[in-house]
This record gives structure tokens, sequence and C-alpha cells, in this order.
């Protein structure tokens, strides 16, 4: 291993991870350069699939174990920034660049209907930035970076949302709540990392990691942790932080939706979980008591958010908040603290990605054709749009977890986590609150098929540019509902490491590049 | 054997049915569809027989190994036998062109042969629900709201003892480790909530009413199908699983017994015929109780001949319904003037579910009698002997006799469709085939014996038992119908079930019907309440869906850390 890292590496493949990042990176200001409406749309795709692919060949380098690190400019760490791809994110890696790559395509369609022209090449762009930002909180391994990255991410989001105002004004209030909002979520995250870099004087996560253990007790540590868990529990929409999303969702133009549920909030998660069990130490968690918070914050979420859905009538905010307890989900996996409900946060944040994705998708064929998302307005439109309304059938069938869809196999692990616990009450409640995704899906079925159409529709079936793209993730849901090899492998793995906490990231590493 | 099996060995014959389903849609309506659907059940027996056994076909699904083709003498005979019921099914709905039953029939009997064939429970769970779902198309497709109502109870149940299945599953899998379908004992939380699911497809008595009231309800072809698979797909389960657990021994002997009399005073004939359905699957299920090799012998055939005979009965009466709009006992009569073909075929239905000598029924129903007095349970043997009798004056006696003889109903049908007379056909031929030449169906029974049914005893037990029978209901035709004519017997059974019946049931359904509205009506009133409050409260407009200024949400924010901060400091 140390001959390699002499040598210097100058194949592609070895430069993957900055690679990763790059690409999007510079998408997005040639986009701005090129100025040019007709390629504003090529380029973005094509920096995306090329990302993409670099995420396929990370995570297929990594999914059984062991880590890349990559070092910036050559630089080594803990001075230099280091770039650091293990199971846990190049899965989330894969999800990001993957659902930028499938939503793009529908979003030709659908930002041409939902957004004024003059406003394309500008859209792209921000999408690249958004897609770096996202890319990067995940990919990197520097905690200052993180922050770095989350600020791209979300200052180019506040912009995607407010380009739902040319539909309605009010995504220009949504925009400004989820601005203050993440604003204070990224200080606090800052405030955090600030004590922390206080007490031990780096910022490398893999050295900062040692330093804390060798810190033992310390009040600075203790406060940091605490600001970085609600900053980031805010990005991720945790119970009762979640107020910024329902609207910000809601009033966003049907492809930022798509994109953005499906990958933001994972993101933020994943980052929870890398600073709890990979900086601190899971015995350090346990000992802030953290897991007790988050799993009742996470119950809550699980139940008000599903009743709140359950009483929606419009689509897409329905969607918002069975997000919300979805993520209840992941956040309860986390809170178990056991190598399944790990692998469950983990699956769950794949999975559900997929499935949002499927759903806000078809959500935005419908407002295509209806131009809205209340349930009166876009009833029967199952039956004029029958390939459309599939699909919501299917994303449906997985948000609740019904076998032989992804959904299923999130909650099986789950369910187990929580029999390992012995907490067979717990395994009670996510039954219970299942139920309630039954009663919300079937309440959207019923809106679609079970109503004559809309007479003031245009009744015609949504184009193949977006059935292609929602079709995609409507066949993954099923599909990773029987093949959980690449899923649930990876995010065994990834739990694994986690566990282990700074152990996992001090094993040797596959390969180190300058 | 015959061709090349590797090609197809790992293949799981469900899936032809499958894709069989999927493109069926794409054939117009009409030869070529017909032709269709009654190739892919031969196609699928000709894969089970020449395939051999073994295991066959493994996928790895999230950690199991999931076993979809287990082929073995116990599941070889009951995959042949629904093949064998799809064909001749099939053969006998040639008229229909309902698309959404005809996918329904191929992914009903494909769910089945894949749950006959599954080699661990997860697998037979999967196709234990696709049964549910499939069949329950075929209630649907008459298109009355009391079908639909039906469909939907029956779908709950099916539905119902899947979960119960699946739970068992994992309870067992957390005791044994294991999700292999095997022999279990019952004991264990687990295996009894598998056991109780099976139990639900089986229609175990207080477990039966599905049964009665979905199967009756169903299109004229749809009932023929129902009548195949799901029951004996329980039957399946229960000898793979319990064979030799003693309960259900007695289990049977009831199910054997209380249909009797509901069948006797029933009117619909088709719900005749499902009561009596109940009391054959008691044959079976005594068997399985016994557990010895020549008793699940016994058993197997007996679903064989039963799948066939009962299959026959549905048939003729399903061919009444289609040619005279009615399957009611007291509207029928007479019909042998211009249907002579199906009377017949159901009078060959008649006698092998009465076990005449020389047809189906005798030669597998003695199987497990003998099983029975040989094991030495005497109490058993004779509730069963009296339970054969039942089954001649219900079946045997009831179901002809009123559609075909008995008063005149004035009524002149057209002789059945042609396809239907061949269905018909087939089936009365299979019946008194195996009636004649035991030994091709004792070949492929799971277990070699050496058994010969027709032995002096057997043959002058069953007449004697059967000419009595016939002579007990020709002395209450006599007596009753001294001055007037044969209306006096039918106004006789009628009183006990017209009138004296309901009026005790009445009483009690009256009193049932105070206390469960009475359970309802305060439910309704406090789920309703509920039902609102949480509206007021997570409603749209309600305080927790209500959008924060963001100054709540900055104090939330802020509230929330020093929570964090004080549970991780203490």
């Amino acid at each position: 291993m140390s001959s390699e890292a002499q040598h210097v590496a100058l194949s592609l493949q070895d430069h993957l991870p900055v690679l990763q990042v790059l690409i999007p990176f510079l998408a997005g200001p040639l986009i701005v350069l090129l100025g040019s409406r007709t390629l504003a749309w090529p380029v973005a795709f094509i920096a995306s699939f090329a990302a993409f692919v670099c995420s396929g060949l990370l995570l297929s380098q990594v999914m059984n174990g062991g880590f890349i690190s990559y070092h910036i400019g050559g630089w080594a760490p803990p001075l230099g920034i280091e770039y650091r791809v293990d199971a846990a994110n190049a899965l989330v890696l894969l999800l990001i660049s993957g659902i930028s790559t499938v939503v793009l395509p529908f979003a030709k369609p659908s930002v041409a209907d939902e957004i004024p022209q003059r406003h394309h090449t500008l859209f792209y762009a921000t999408f690249m930035l958004c897609l770096t930002g996202l890319l990067g909180v995940v990919i990197t391994g520097d905690a200052f970076n993180v922050f770095v990255f989350l600020e791209i991410s979300s200052l180019s989001t506040y912009v995607l949302v407010a380009k739902g105002a040319s539909k309605d004004r009010r995504a220009l209030s949504a925009a400004y709540d989820y601005l203050i909002m993440g604003t204070i979520g990224a200080t606090f995250f800052v405030i955090g990392l600030g004590l922390l870099y206080m007490a031990t004087g780096t910022l490398n996560m893999a050295d900062m990691a040692d330093r804390i253990a060798a810190l033992g007790t310390n009040r600075t540590v203790q406060a940091g942790f605490a600001f970085i868990i609600i900053g980031m529990g805010l990005k991720a929409a945790m119970f009762p932080l979640h107020h910024w999303l329902p609207n910000a969702y809601n009033y966003a133009p049907s492809a930022v939706t798509a994109f953005l549920a499906a990958t933001a909030t994972k993101a933020a998660i994943y980052v929870m979980l890398r600073f709890m069990f990979s900086v601190f130490q899971p015995d350090f968690v346990l000992d802030m008591g953290a897991t007790w918070i988050i799993g009742l914050l996470a119950v809550i979420a699980m139940f008000v958010a599903s009743f709140i859905a359950v009483f929606q009538n419009n689509f897409k905010r329905m969607l918002a908040y069975s997000s919300i307890a979805q993520i209840g989900y992941m956040l309860l996996g986390i809170s178990m603290f056991n190598l399944n409900g790990l692998t469950a946060t983990m699956v769950h944040l794949f999975n559900h990605g997929i499935t949002k994705a499927a759903l806000f998708m078809a959500v935005g064929a419908l407002v295509l054709r209806t131009g809205t998302t209340f349930y009166d307005r876009i009833a029967g439109m199952g039956r004029v749009m029958p390939f459309t309304g599939a699909a919501v059938v299917v994303g449906g069938l997985s948000l609740i977890g019904v076998p032989g869809t992804a959904g299923f196999i999130s909650k099986w692990v789950l369910v187990q986590a929580a029999f390992d616990n012995g907490w067979w009450w717990m395994a009670l409640a996510i039954m219970a609150s299942s139920l309630l995704a039954v009663i919300y899906v079937w309440r959207i079925v019923e809106a679609l098929y079970l109503h004559a159409p809309n007479p003031e529709a245009e009744h015609q079936e949504a184009p193949l540019m977006m059935l292609g793209p929602i079709w995609i993730m409507a066949g993954a849901c099923v599909w990773f509902g029987f093949d959980t090899e690449l899923t649930l492998g990876t995010a065994r793995t990834a739990a694994e490491a986690l566990l282990a906490g700074s152990a996992g990231m001090a094993e040797i590493p596959t390969a180190a590049m300058h | 054997m015959g061709f090349d099996t590797s090609l197809i060995a790992g293949f799981p014959t469900a899936f032809l049915f499958f894709i069989a389903a999927a493109i069926l849609p794409l054939f117009p309506h009409g030869k070529i569809r017909g032709v269709f659907m009654l190739v892919v059940p031969i196609i699928a027996a000709l894969m089970i027989w020449s395939i051999g056994f073994g295991n066959f076909a493994q996928i790895p699904f999230f950690g199991f190994d999931l076993e979809l083709m287990r082929v073995d003498g116990l599941s070889r005979i009951f995959t042949l036998v629904f093949c064998l019921a799809a064909f001749l099914g099939n053969m006998y709905a040639l008229h229909l062109r309902d698309t959404t039953q005809q996918v329904a029939a191929l992914l009903y009997a494909g769910s089945a042969i894949g749950a006959a064939l599954a080699g661990d429970l997860i697998t037979l769970f999967f196709y234990w629900e696709g049964t549910a779902i499939a069949s329950v198309f075929l209630i649907w497709a008459r298109g009355t709201e009391g079908a639909f109502n039906t469909g939907m109870r029956y779908l709950i149940i099916q539905i119902g003892s899947g979960v119960v299945l699946i739970a068992g599953v994992a309870l067992f899998f957390r005791e044994t480790g294991s999700i292999a379908f095997e022999r279990m004992t019952l004991g264990s939380l687990g295996t009894w909530l598998i056991f109780l699911s099976f139990g639900v497809k089986c229609a175990f008595p207080l477990m039966h009413n599905w049964l009665q009231d979905s199967y009756p309800a169903a299109t004229v072809t749809g009932t023929v199908i129902l009548s195949a698979f799901t029951t004996k797909l329980a039957v399946y389960a229960l000898a793979r699983g319990f064979a030799g657990t003693e309960i259900l021994i007695y289990i049977g002997v009831v199910m054997t017994l209380f249909p009797i009399f509901f069948a006797e005073i029933e009117n619909d004939l088709r719900r005749v015929l499902a009561y009596s359905l109940n009391n054959q699957l008691g044959f079976m299920v005594v068997g399985i109780g016994i557990g010895t090799e020549m008793a699940l012998n016994g058993t197997a055939s007996h679903a064989f001949a039963h799948i066939l005979y009962k299959a026959l009965l549905f048939m003729s009466v399903g061919a009444v319904l289609f040619r005279t709009g009615t399957s009611k006992a007291s509207e029928l009569g007479g019909l042998y003037r211009t249907m002579p073909l199906t009377a017949m075929f159901c009078l060959v239905g008649a006698a092998s579910i009465s076990a005449f000598p020389l047809f189906s029924g005798f030669v597998t129903k003695s199987l497990v009698l003998g099983e029975t007095a040989n094991a030495h349970y005497q109490w058993v043997w004779l509730a069963l002997v009296f339970a054969s009798a039942g089954v001649l004056s219900h079946s045997g006696i009831k179901i002809p006799f009123f559609m075909f003889f008995a008063h005149d109903s004035g009524m002149r049908p057209k002789e059945s469709p042609r396809h239907m007379l061949i269905a018909m056909g087939i089936t009365a031929f299979l019946c008194i085939y195996i009636g004649v030449f035991p030994q091709t169906l004792y070949a492929i029974l799971p277990f070699e014996m050496d058994y010969q049914p027709y032995t002096m005893g057997h043959v002058v037990g069953q007449l004697q038992l059967l000419l009595f029978a016939l002579l007990a209901f020709g002395m209450l035709m006599r007596t009753g119908i001294h001055p007037p004519e044969i209306r006096a017997v039918n106004l006789d059974t009628d009183w006990t079930y017209r009138k004296a019946a309901p009026s005790v049931i009445g009483l009690a359904a009256r009193g049932i019907a105070v206390i469960w509205n009475a359970q309802i009506g305060f439910l309704n009133r406090h789920m309703n309440g509920m039902i609102a409050r949480l509206n007021h409260s997570h409603g749209p407009e309600g305080r927790m869906a209500r959008e924060w200024p963001t100054g709540a949400m900055v104090i939330a924010i802020a509230g929330l850390l020093a929570a964090t901060m004080v549970v991780g400091f203490l």
C-alpha cells in the first residue's frame, strides 16, 4: 500500500472522488457562460450522468468494505482536505446522482410548463450547483468542507424553490422561510464545528475523532455535539423542526420537489450518522442521551405527520408530510443503535428516496395536465392517465411497505431491529403507523380512480419524457423489493463500519491517492 | 425423461401461468385465446411430470434461500390435479369473453400451483396471498352489488389468513432459525398461527362461512374454478406441515358431520355443493390427522378424485344456472327432458361423490376409511360412515333429483353449450376411469402401496350402506306423498328450513344484532368523535398542520437545542 501511495496516480479512475463533485460543479458555470437555452439541458444532463457513472464506479469499489481516501491537491490530511468514500456515503452518492439523472429528463417538459422561459438556463445552472453541494456534503471527509458544500446546496435550493413563484406567489414566502430556517440550521452546524475546533484543533473528521476520544468528558465537545445534531436535524426535517418542509415542497416546481425530496433530507441524515458514529463515538452518543431524544421525536413524527397526511386534500402536501413521517423511520433506526437499526436507516434512506422520486414526478405529470394537485381537481385522472396512475399505485404500495416493494425491505429490517432490542411495542408502533400510510395512500388512489375525471383537465397521458423517468423509479421500487444485494448489502457494510466508531474510519483504505 | 429437462428445471411452473396471464390480453377474443387458455395447463402438467423429483429454482431473497420448485410425491399429485382442474375449468369457460376472469383464472391456478411447489414458508406466503387476490376477481366478475360485498368479505378473510400465516412464519423462524416448509409439531405460538391460517383456508368448523358465502356468489364458470384450488391447497399445506397431528382427526370428523344438516335444508343447489365440499374436506383432514403413509395416500387420492367430481357437479349446476338463470331447488325440476346429457354427467358426479363402486369416490374414500379402522378410531370410523350416508342424501340424490327430476318445473331449456358438455364429458370420463382402473391413480400417489379397493368386504359394505340410504329416502318419499304429489316432501323439508330454522336462527340473529348494533353504534359514535377530533387537530386547518410563523420555528429550534444540552449534560 505504501508503495502505491508514493506514485503519482494519473489515471482517471484514481481521480473519481474529485470528479464526482467537480463535473457538476463546472457544469453550472458552463451553462451560464454558454447562455444558450438549447444547450443548458444537455450540458446538465451529461454532467449529471457522468456524476452518476462516477458514483457507480466508486460504490463498486467500496461496497464490500474499506474506503477510498483522496487528498485534494495532494495535501495530506489532517491539514489538507480529504475526500473519503466508504460504503455509507457511496450509497448516498449513488442515490443523489441517480435521482438527479432520472429527474432531469422529467424536468425538461415539466420546467417548460412551470417556469418562464427566460429563467431556464439559470434554473439548470442552479440545479447543477445544488447537485454539487449535495454530493460534496456527502463525499467530503473534512468537517468544515461539509459546511461549505451545505451552504452551496442550501443557497441553490432556496433559489430553486423560489422558481415556483411564477405559478404561485407563495413559493416566495416558502423559500424565505426555508432560507431563514436553513441558515439557522447551517449556523448551528458551524457553531458546533467551531466548538469542536476549539476543543480539538483540527477539522479533518478522522483526526477529530481520534482527538475527541482522547479528550474524555468535555463540555465544549458536548455542546458542539448538541449544536451539530440540532443543526442537521433541521436540515433533515426532524420533527418538530420540519415546518419549513411542507411549504417548500408544495410550492417548489415539480421537478425541484422530486429532486429535493429524494436527496436533500437524505444527505442531512447521512451527515448526522457520520458525525454521530464516526466523529463522536457511539459510546459518547449514548452518554449524551441523544438516542432517546431522537427516538422519541421519531415516533412522534411517525404518527403526527402521518395523521396530518391522512387529512390532507392536496397530493403534493400529503407527500411532504408523509416524507416527515418516513424520516421518522430513518431516525428511529438510528435511535435503535444496533446493526439492524443502522442498516434500516441506510436502506430506507435509499428506498424512500426512489419511492418519493417516483411519486413526486407523478405529481408533476398530474400538474402538467390539470394544473393543480388538489384531490378534487385531480379526481379520476388515473383513468385518463393510466400509466401515471399505475405509477402512483406502485409508489404508494412502496410507501406503505407492501411485500414485493422496496419500502417493505426497509421496514422489515427496522422491525427486526426493534426485536433485536426487545422493543416489541416499537414493532407494533411501526405497524400501526404503516396502517396510517395505507389510509393516506388509499385516499389518493380513491381520488385518482373512483371518481369521474375532472372535465376541466386536459384528458391526455403525460408525455413519454415524463413517463420514462416516472417508470424507471416505479420499476426501481419493485426491483429493489426483490433484489436486495445492492441496497441491503451495502447498507449492512456501511452500518458495520459506522458502529465500529472511528475504528471504522481507521482501517486500511482500499486506495489512497494524492 | 421425455425431453431435455435442464432447460426448464430452473423455471418455476407458476411463472408460466403468470407470463401467460400477462400476454393473454394480446390475443383477440375467440378461438385463439381459448386454445391458449387450454394449452397453458397442459404445458405446465408436462413440465411437472417430466422434471422428476428434486428441488429446482432456488433464488436468494433477503438472506433467505427461497425454494420455488420442490417436486416430490405429495406436491406432484396436487400440482398435476391443479393443472387438470385448470384445463377443465378453462374448457368449461370457453364461451367467456371477459379478460378479467380469464386473467384471474390463470393467475389463480398459477398461484395455487406455485404454493404447492413452494419449498419454504416465505414462498408459500407469497403464493398464498396470490390465490386470495386472484380468486376474488372471479367473484367480483359477477358484477352485482351482492357479489361485490361477498367478494370483499372473502378477500378480508383470505388476506387475513395470509397475515396470520406470515406472523406465524416470523415466530417460527425466530424459534427454529429455519423457513423450510416441512412437518411441524404444534406447540409454540408460531406453529399454532400457521396451523390456524391453514385452517381458515381449509374451512375448519367456525371458520368455514367464507366458503358457503362466496362460492355460490361467483360467476357460473368462476365457481368451478374456485372449487378446485383454495381449499385443496390448504389440504396440501396441512398434509405437508401437520401430518399426524391428532387434533385434525376430530376437526375432520366435525367437518364431515355438520355440513350435512345445513346441506339438507339448503335451497340453493350451489350452496348445497359448497356445504358438501366442506364435508368432503373433512375426510381428507381426517386422513392427514391419522398421518400414516396409507392415510396420506388416501388424502391425496381423495383430493384428486374430489376435485374432479366436485368440479363436475358444479359444472352441471352451473350449466343449469347458465340456461335457466336459477340454481334454486324449489324452482327447478324435470330438466332431464331437454338436458339429458347434462343430467347424465350430473349423475356420474353424484355417483362419484356418493362413492358408488366403479366410481372414483369409492376407490379413494375407502382408503381413508380403511386407515381409520386400522388405526382403531372406531367412533371416528362410525362417524365417517354416517357422513358418507349423508353425502349420498344431499349430494348424491338431492342435486340431480331436484334439478332434473322431481316435479316438473315446466322449464324447457336448451341442452348445455357444446364446450361445457365436452368439459363435463371429460370430467365424467375421468371419474369413471379412476373408479374402474384405480391403480392408475394409485401409481402417482406420494407413497408406494399395494391396495385393492375391490374386495368383497368393501364392495358389499358400501353397497349395503348406499342401498339402505336409498331405501330410506324412498320410504320417506312413499310415506310422505300419500294423497298429494311430491310437493309434500318439499313442504315437509321446506318447513324445517323455511320456517323452523329461520325462526330459531332469526331469534338468535335478532339477539346478536342487538348486541352487534349496540357495539357498532358505540364504536361509530366514538370513532366518529375521535376522527373528528383528529381532523380538528391534524386536518389541513388543524393545530398540527398549521404553518408556523418564522419566529415560532426559531423558538422551537432553540427549545430543542436547550433540551438536548440539558439531557446531555445531566
